[in-house]
């Protein structure tokens, strides 16, 4: 009688168990781009979902759509994602809005610093009003546009010969933009191994932010910049120094003399696609790429190589990568915080970086193994010290499309000059932020 | 005896039901079916013309729900139509509508004219025409990007086949002066068999006792064309014509999927550039503004047509 009156309590105190266990238990949906670092950080999430008890579901969107179809749902108040990975421009009108929760107190209570990130990450993924303590996303996935390259077409005995007798130097990866624009006209429509090849894969894409983001990775470094005076707004002589028009000038010269034909809507995959399928010499495209592109089994290993944005006068990359925020219309804020808070150990980051995600926690940067572990570790480091952000206003959306019609119209469609494109750039901007309030 | 229909139905009708309706007048009894249609339509047509109507004076932006809201008269109309960069909008979809209408009427009557002449195959032929209309537009706009892929392209091959040019040296899609003719084309090969449909319905409903008329007062074959066929065929085509134009108006899918409204800004058209203003920027007052003009625009060109029409009618 005793053994079924204990045997009774036992199997009453594990259903009870059971019942909490399921009671706590949520299913928290993460929301973010569809690309190879969203497939390792659903491996990676594993782990979380091993210790806590909470399932995780995705909502992973292809690029060209991710912020149409996120911005929508933020605007909306909807309840679809409780984490979101969203991009480092979006912050502005996260904070504003409401759309993302304030995670100060949180990190103050759960002894998250925010010294553990690597500096330009938490200004860029993190702080609204920009450089302010106010954090709105922990820094997820550290990115910036960078290089990769033929390596094996690089280092053939006739391509060596042929450019040092073309441009008197040996042939390697490039310094600056200008050697950058000399190496990938040397290489438009020459024959290697009997087919016809090109100079280099840019992103020239109206549709989204892809020439902004290849555009701008051609002004910054020339000295493009978006204001005078940092938080002034004012724009002229910044937006359309003789610098910038240099820039942007470089950029359609890039486009019409050294990238294939029909190039004209491109970005991520379509410059992921003229590398693989051995169309282009070099393609620019974000870091977060690097991992696949070296483990592919036709293009990638010995066959490519990697290097960060050349500068020109100044050292500078466009910044990608994103922070992970909680959703303020998540009905589970508990669990996303707690998924936050597990993403945050240098444990979770070293493993992180492991499965092929940007990792921005210095722990895991200032290794002194970092650098040589990958082929591209080293040049991530160096975009990083020199990474420049997009506006990142509440307005960012209305910013960057005036941005994208006005490069488009400029490099793509040849209408006008660099210099009036600028121009018109700092009228459209100038009309947004007076409707802003801020001029 | 048996029951008529009419009793049947009667005997079907519930009596509590019967007897509620009994003491209505006709007119009562027609206003309770008409009502929820006019509720519809006041809830889903009028409401959110008004509503818009109302958004188009304000500063509203539907992605701050927050921001203070400003009555700032007419400024947003101001805005659109002094901005330059709206109306090279409305030039392209000028271009547009103009050029996809004449071919599509071209070709479309050229054709329901062979189809209509009896002839093998006549069947299969019609079949195989009217296939394109059948995609959907996204697909077509999708798959024409390859098309016009000037590497691989077969379009390209095609014009090269035909003319000997290198197909790599021109691009449909990323040439400012082609791109415009690109989405004629793409919309021309959709569209026209609905064309065609239209004006085969036109032709197969002349009587032929006109045309044996005709013959015995020894009209030549010209004549019967222009003075039989085309007047008797004109209401159709006017038909067609006034379909197209407001499909080809509010054209989106098709041209995003082909060009997205590139190169720059070239094939961007006003629907286009209404939904990037609405739905991208946020702008909700400037683009209920722009989307009131584009309305009295079209409700207007539709009106004069449309009056056009029932005068060919009634000739």
């Amino acid at each position: 009688m005793k053994t079924a009156k204990l045997l009774a309590a036992t199997a009453l105190v594990a259903a009870s168990g059971l019942t909490v266990t399921h009671a706590q238990a949520d299913e928290l949906t993460l929301c973010w781009a569809a690309w190879d670092p969203a497939n390792a950080l659903v491996e990676l999430s594993k782990e979380f979902e091993a210790q806590s008890g909470h399932t995780m579901k995705f909502e992973f969107v292809p690029w060209p759509n991710f912020a149409d179809r996120m911005l929508n749902e933020l605007n909306s108040g909807g309840k679809l994602c409780d984490l979101l990975i969203g991009d480092s421009q979006w912050i502005g009108g996260g904070a504003e809005n409401g759309h993302y929760v304030k995670l100060n107190d949180f990190f103050d209570k759960e002894g998250i610093s925010m010294d553990d990130f690597a500096p330009a990450t938490v200004y860029a993924y993190s702080t609204w009003p920009k450089g302010t303590p106010n954090y709105y996303a922990l820094p997820a996935m550290g990115d910036a546009n960078g290089w990769f390259y033929r390596k094996d077409w690089f280092e053939k005995p006739e391509i060596q010969e042929a450019f040092k007798a073309e441009h008197g130097r040996d042939l390697a990866p490039p310094k600056t933009q200008m050697e950058l624009l000399e190496i990938a006209q040397f290489f438009q429509e020459r024959e290697i191994d009997g087919q016809k090849r090109y100079g280099a894969a840019i992103f020239t894409e109206r549709g989204s932010e892809g020439i902004t983001m290849g555009a701008t990775s051609s002004m910054y470094p020339f000295g493009f910049k978006y204001e005078m005076t940092p938080g002034k707004y004012d724009m002229e002589g910044a937006v359309n120094s003789p610098e910038a028009v240099a820039g942007l000038e470089f950029y359609k010269e890039l486009y019409q003399t050294a990238t294939p034909p029909g190039y004209t809507d491109s970005y991520m995959e379509q410059s992921l696609d003229a590398f693989k399928s051995g169309q282009v010499a070099m393609a620019m495209n974000w870091f977060a790429f690097f991992p696949g592109l070296y483990a592919d089994p036709d293009t990638g290993g010995d066959k490519i190589g990697f290097f960060v944005n050349p500068g020109q006068a100044k050292e500078a990359s466009t910044l990608g990568g994103q922070g992970i925020s909680v959703v303020a219309y998540s009905d589970k804020q508990d669990a996303a915080l707690e998924y936050i808070k597990w993403f945050a150990q240098p444990s979770v980051q070293k493993k992180w970086w492991d499965l092929g995600g940007y990792s921005c926690h210095v722990s895991v940067l200032n290794d002194p193994g970092f650098a040589d572990s990958a082929p591209f570790a080293s040049d991530f480091l160096l975009a990083m010290d020199g990474v420049m952000d997009f506006w990142q206003e509440p307005a960012y959306a209305e910013l960057l499309l005036a941005m994208q019609k006005r490069l488009h119209d400029y490099v793509v469609a040849d209408q006008g000059t660099a210099k009036e494109a600028l121009d018109k750039l700092i009228e459209d901007w100038t009309e947004t932020f007076e409707d802003e309030g801020k001029l | 005896m048996s029951d008529t229909p009419f009793d049947r139905a009667a005997k079907a009708t519930p009596p509590t039901v019967a007897s509620k309706i009994r003491g209505l007048s006709d007119r009562a009894i027609a206003w309770i079916f008409v009502l929820p249609t006019i509720f519809l339509l006041l809830a889903v047509n009028i409401f959110p013309l008004i509503w818009t109507i109302n958004l188009s004076f304000t500063n509203f932006r539907a992605n701050r729900p927050n921001r203070e809201v400003e009555y700032i008269g007419f400024r947003n109309y101001e805005r659109i139509l002094t901005d330059s960069d709206i109306w090279l909008t409305m030039q392209a979809t000028a271009h547009f509508l103009f050029w996809t209408i004449f071919f599509q009427v071209l070709i479309g009557f050229t054709l329901a004219w062979l189809i209509n002449r009896k002839f093998r195959g006549n069947d299969l032929w019609t079949t195989l025409i009217v296939l394109p209309m059948m995609l959907s537009p996204a697909v077509v706009g999708n798959f024409w990007t390859f098309l016009y892929q000037p590497q691989i392209g077969l379009f390209n091959y095609g014009i090269s086949f035909l003319t000997g040019v290198d197909p790599s040296s021109f691009q449909m899609i990323g040439d400012v002066t082609l791109a415009p003719w690109s989405i004629v084309i793409v919309d021309t090969w959709m569209w026209t068999p609905f064309v065609m449909l239209i004006c085969l319905a036109g032709l197969r409903s002349i009587p032929d006792y006109i045309y044996e008329a005709a013959e015995i007062d020894r009209a030549s074959q010209w004549r019967q064309f222009w003075t039989i066929t085309i007047p008797m065929v004109l209401p159709f085509l006017m038909l067609a014509v006034l379909f197209r134009g407001i499909e080809n108006f509010k054209m989106f899918d098709l041209v995003v999927q082909l060009t997205g409204g590139g190169p720059g800004s070239i094939t961007e058209l006003t629907s286009i550039n209404l939904k990037r203003e609405a739905f991208e920027k946020w702008r909700t007052g400037y683009a209920s503004a722009y989307a009131i003009i584009l309305f009295v625009t079209v409700f207007g060109l539709a009106s004069i047509y449309v009056k056009a029409l029932n005068k060919v009618k009634e000739r």
